[in-house]
């Protein structure tokens, strides 16, 4: 059945008058920018994107076989929105907001066919709502006037809408109500429920962007030790295919410590949804214990699914992921693939036969792109709480090439780069992130955070591994060149030092049940072991032993099990003082 | 139905009409031109009064008398178990003289996607019974697995050798359990007369021809049929599996041959081009093939593809790989110096990757190892096959003695693992056995990507024996 029917259409209705793929022109339709449409006999879902004459185009969010021209096309008169409230969380949407279970229910297939809607949220289900105002309390727009228990883990808030005139509350009460039942009313005679809608391609309002100082800490030491990103902050992921782009947003996903988890698969395999659905449930919040998905909203729009609901999804999440910012709460959106979303663009823009700019893209790329990202940020929001969007956007650049328009338009926007690397993927290096070529512009606003919640000589400790890094990607120079053995006994130490940085410490691996998550603290021992070993192993070299001799000590092997090893501080204490007599022993 | 004798122009493979009763877009046309002669094609743009049709078998023959007719519908196939066994044309009529089919149903071949939240995540482990694959590359049911590899490569060996001796191992002997057969559907796209001699003749000898459907679009056949014949053989693959129970394994050959004829329709539609001459949308477009592989929860049935590409120039950056490795879920790729060696078959595993490895592996799927083996084995691969260039230079001399071992485990490598030829049939036992035959060349500290206690229990203190198997 058709949402078409439901919604009371304004008499504006028009006529398809061409039909090519997901885009339709239709005459005398009465229609403004972004209305969502319903297209032809089957009710198909679509918004209208351009205003010619008594024409008016429409990108159609199923696929159109079988339509053409004649057939009637109803405009809702409303702008493509999502809905907000309860019950958001667990969820599985595809790009238009429509949730992928109920789908499946009401076509009663696994296959996706067309011309079933379904709203964002359950409009049956009622919640336990607690107020939070008292009557005669006066409330302005986006205050919170009471909580819903969500989630296991995840209080919703109820919000005065942002387009609300505010006033004083005249009735509140607790009690069970569905989201459209009004849970207080305004003297205005204003009802508030729990349901708010609110277009996708307009940010939600907010008082005030602040700078971040919290990271946002994801348990990769990769990441938390070279290049942090922050609560509020954005990241871009570009790499070929089989880099790890996936993986690592999957980790930042399951690992991140967010409020919030907004995952937004956007032209992506199906399959890598299926494994979320089914693995989170069944992880736990590091910090709360909770199932992880209880704190999580899924969109997939899968590369197969139609190519204008793509185009949306990116919209749907961050809008989504806004709405719980309002609440106060730290939100972490990733988008995987930020560049499917740009094809898609660019597949609508071409059908239009727009004049295309850079690789066929169309000129409002780089516009968009920042549009997008700056949506998020450490926010002071309307109501006076503080809340956070991280967004992290993978970009899957052509042939792995990053000097393409979508790699290069991200680059310059976002202030954490992590750059995946073939060739690292390649000899099974995970994450393959190039500790040469990335960057995070935070570090120097994290560093604060990390002296006090870490160890006090974070930053420089970080600071010696990279020097090591840097030396040693030098040394490889001249390796390539002349073989180790040429190399001066000091710089071959180094060399075995930074392999153990690589090996033990910038390497690790997602499917280890131990080693899926650091914890900063272990992250900082574990470079601190290494330290440890550079240390003593320089102090033997300066009294003449050789060079070989205390590279072979038997603890050092050792370094490689600190990151799958359980209980770390016990394993690295034990590994130090190994480290220390024997590498004195040797002298 | 309508018929119209209304042609305004042809181009390429592309027909307009004029037409006053509107058309559905995809909507399936015939053409029947002067000479009695029926031709096949599909809407690809209906307007108010004129359409534009993309005609499969080539516009050849069709003048301005050529009558149009819409059949109403879009594109469909007839699929039946009986099927089973045929030999089909690109566009998907009997070719091997039997008898007529009767469908069982006739499915729109425009596949819908398959709703992400009714999949069922594949992690059955597929044996088959090539190393390089089990051990380092494991496919698994339902996944979407390509071969790489360049024109004169083997991969056609290699994918003939794949149908031959996939097996699920605890369900070996026929049917499984739970009553699945096995089917085989074999798409081909532009491919020579003699390749395909050279697949319906192995499926002869082995008696697979029973079990399977083949789609021919041989390379003198036109090259619009390509757009279609796989998603025939893909429509076919998923009624066989998720309506019949069957675990379907598809392979499509050759993907190249496909995108070429995607770029031709692209510019006779004047298009805008998108890189090297493809369609922008061929992203999208390959997707609606490859992601028509997979498990649905509640279903038992698999569809499992193994879609053949060969890389223009050897260049896995040409669009045709790139788009597909972004899509499939992982890749295996041939190397033409390997090949050139004699390596048999001549598989990188380095540039390879199979996505759905690290579920369908491990205690109770293959063996507790085979993770850390596969990765270990990877890592002193690429360390031994990066120390060959500096050899190259320096000599072996210069090298250290960890070095040298490195090397050696990298020769090894190749020539005991990767080398096995096209009829030998290894059992994951006996890959992962050669694995540690090789890693324990290696001193012991040096496998530090495998837990202490797997060393423990399968490291070869002693110099190891030649291949000697351990068949628990
Ligand atoms: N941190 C990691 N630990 C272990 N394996 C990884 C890690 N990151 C990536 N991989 C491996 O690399 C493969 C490809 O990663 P994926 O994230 O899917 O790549 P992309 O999204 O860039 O194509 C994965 O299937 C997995 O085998
Ligand atoms: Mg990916």
């Amino acid at each position: 059945m058709s949402q078409a029917e439901d919604i009371e259409t304004v008499d504006e209705d028009g006529v398809i008058e061409s039909v090519s793929g997901p885009v339709v022109t239709a005459a005398d339709l009465d229609a403004r920018m972004n209305d969502v449409v319903y297209v032809g006999d089957e009710g198909l879902m679509g918004e209208v994107i351009e205003i010619e004459g008594n024409l008016t185009t429409i990108q159609v969010y199923e696929e159109t076989s079988g339509v053409g021209p004649g057939e009637p096309v109803e405009n809702t008169g409303e702008p493509l929105s999502v809905d907000l409230g309860p019950g958001m969380l667990n969820a599985i949407y595809d790009g238009v907001q429509r949730p992928l279970d109920v789908l499946e229910e009401k076509m009663g297939t696994a296959f996706l066919d067309r011309g079933v809607d379904a709203p964002g949220i359950d409009f049956e289900k009622e919640w336990e709502f607690e107020p939070t105002v008292d009557e005669g309390d006066a409330v302005e727009p986006g205050d919170v006037i009471g909580e819903v228990p969500e989630t296991a883990s995840i209080t919703h808030k109820v919000m005065v809408p942002p387009d609300s005139d505010g006033g004083e509350v005249t009735s509140i009460e607790a009690g069970e109500f569905t989201v459209d039942e009004p849970v207080a009313e305004l003297d205005s005679g204003e009802e508030i429920t729990m349901h708010q809608e609110w277009p996708v391609r307009e940010a939600r309002p907010a008082e005030e962007k602040e700078t971040p100082t919290i990271p946002l800490v994801s348990g990769q030491r990769i990441l938390d030790g070279l290049f942090p990103i922050a609560k509020g902050g954005t990241a871009a992921i570009p790499g070929p295919f089989g880099s790890g782009k996936t993986v690592t947003q999957h980790q930042l996903a399951k690992w991140a410590d967010a409020d919030i988890v907004v995952y937004v698969g956007c032209g992506e395999r199906g399959n890598e949804m299926t494994e979320v659905i089914e693995d989170f449930p069944e992880l736990e919040d590091p910090k709360t214990g909770k199932p992880l998905m209880s704190r999580t909203c899924l969109i997939a729009n899968t590369s197969n699914m139609p190519v204008a609901a793509r185009e949306s999804c990116i919209y749907t999440g961050i809008t989504i992921a806004e709405y719980f910012r309002d609440m106060g709460y730290d939100v972490a959106l990733m988008a995987d693939s930020t560049s499917r979303w740009a094809e898609a663009m660019r597949e609508i823009s071409s059908r239009l036969e727009e004049m295309p700019g850079e690789e066929g893209y169309p000129a409002y790329l780089a516009a968009s792109l920042s549009e997008f990202y700056e949506r998020a940020g450490l926010f002071q929001n309307i109501n006076g709480t503080q809340g956070s969007v991280s967004v992290i956007g993978a970009v899957s650049p052509p042939g792995g090439d990053f000097s393409e328009p979508v790699t290069q338009n991200t680059l310059r926007i976002v202030k954490t780069f992590w750059a995946l690397d073939a060739d690292l993927a390649e000899r099974r290096h995970f994450p393959s992130i190039n500790w040469n070529e990335s960057y995070s512009l935070y570090r120097q606003q994290l560093d604060p955070w990390f002296r006090e919640n870490v160890e006090e000589d974070w930053p420089e400790v970080r600071q010696w591994a990279v020097d090591v890094l840097d030396e040693e990607d030098e040394l490889q120079e001249i390796v390539q060149l002349v073989g180790k053995d040429a190399l001066p006994e000091d710089q071959q130490l180094t060399l075995e030092v930074a392999r153990y940085l690589r090996e033990a410490w910038l390497q690790q691996n997602a499917f280890h049940d131990v080693d899926t998550y650091c914890d900063p603290k272990k992250t900082y021992r574990m470079l601190q072991a290494i330290k440890t070993l550079n240390d003593e192993a320089f102090e033997a070299l300066d009294a003449g032993v050789p060079v070989d001799e205390i590279a072979n000590v038997d603890a050092a092997p050792r370094l490689n099990r600190m990151g799958t090893a359980e209980e770390w501080n016990e394993f690295i204490d034990e590994l130090e003082s190994d480290l220390e007599e024997q590498i004195r022993s040797l002298y | 139905m309508k018929e119209y004798q209304t042609i305004t122009e042809v181009s390429g493979p592309l027909v307009f009409a004029e037409v006053d009763e509107p058309v559905g877009y995809d909507e399936i046309v015939e053409i029947e031109t002067p000479e009695g002669e029926t031709l096949r094609g599909q809407v690809l743009e209906s307007s108010e009064g004129i359409v534009s049709i993309q005609v499969f078998e080539g516009t050849g023959g069709i003048d301005r008398n050529a009558s149009v007719r819409f059949l109403g519908e879009t594109m469909k196939m007839p699929v039946t178990e009986d099927l089973l066994g045929r030999v089909l044309d690109g566009s998907g009529n009997p070719i091997d003289g039997g008898p007529e089919i009767v469908p069982d149903e006739r499915v729109d071949i425009v596949g819908e996607a398959i709703n992400p939240y009714s999949r069922e995540y594949p992690e059955e482990f597929i044996q088959t019974g090539v190393s390089a694959i089990d051990g380092m590359n494991t496919l698994v049911r339902g996944q979407k697995l390509p071969i790489f590899s360049g024109s004169g490569l083997p991969h056609n060996e290699l994918a003939l050798q794949i149908a031959r001796q996939a097996t699920v191992p605890e369900e070996e002997e026929g049917d499984d359990e739970d009553g699945s057969e096995f089917a085989v559907i074999f798409g081909a796209m532009g491919i020579t007369q003699e390749e395909a001699n050279e697949f319906m003749q192995d499926f002869e000898r082995t008696g697979a021809l029973e079990r399977s459907v083949v789609f021919m679009n041989l390379a003198d056949d036109p090259a619009v049929e390509r757009t279609v014949t796989p998603r025939l053989a893909l429509t076919t693959a998923e009624y066989l599996a998720f309506e019949k129970d069957y675990h379907v394994l598809v392979i499509l050959t050759d993907i190249t041959n496909y995108c070429e004829a995607l770029r031709e329709i692209g510019a006779a539609r004047e298009e805008v081009p998108g890189r090297r001459g493809y369609p922008g949308y061929m992203y999208t477009d390959l997707a609606q093939l490859y992601e028509r592989a997979g498990r649905i929860e509640g279903r038992e049935g698999s569809v499992t593809q193994i879609p053949i590409l060969t890389m223009p120039g050897d260049d896995d950056t040409h669009p045709i790989p790139d788009l597909t490795g972004y899509i499939t879920e992982g890749q295996i790729v041939m190397d033409r110096d390997l090949n050139s060696q004699g390596i048999e078959p001549p598989i990188n595993v380095l540039p390879s990757l199979s996505r759905l490895m690290d579920d369908g592996i491990g205690e109770g799927l293959t063996r507790a190892d085979h993770g850390d083996v596969s990765d270990q084995m990877y890592a002193a691969y690429a360390e031994g096959e990066d120390l060959r260039d500096l050899v190259n230079i320096v000599g072996r001399e210069a090298l250290s003695e960890r070095d040298n071992k490195f090397l050696d485990f990298a020769d090894r490598f190749e020539e005991e693992f990767a080398q096995q030829g096209y009829d030998t049939n290894r059992t994951i036992e006996d890959t992962l056995e050669i694995g540690w035959d090789l890693l324990s060349m290696l001193p012991k500290e040096e496998l530090n990507r495998i837990g202490e206690d797997l060393i423990e229990e399968h490291y070869r203190e002693e110099e190891p024996e030649a291949a000697e198997v351990s068949a628990d």
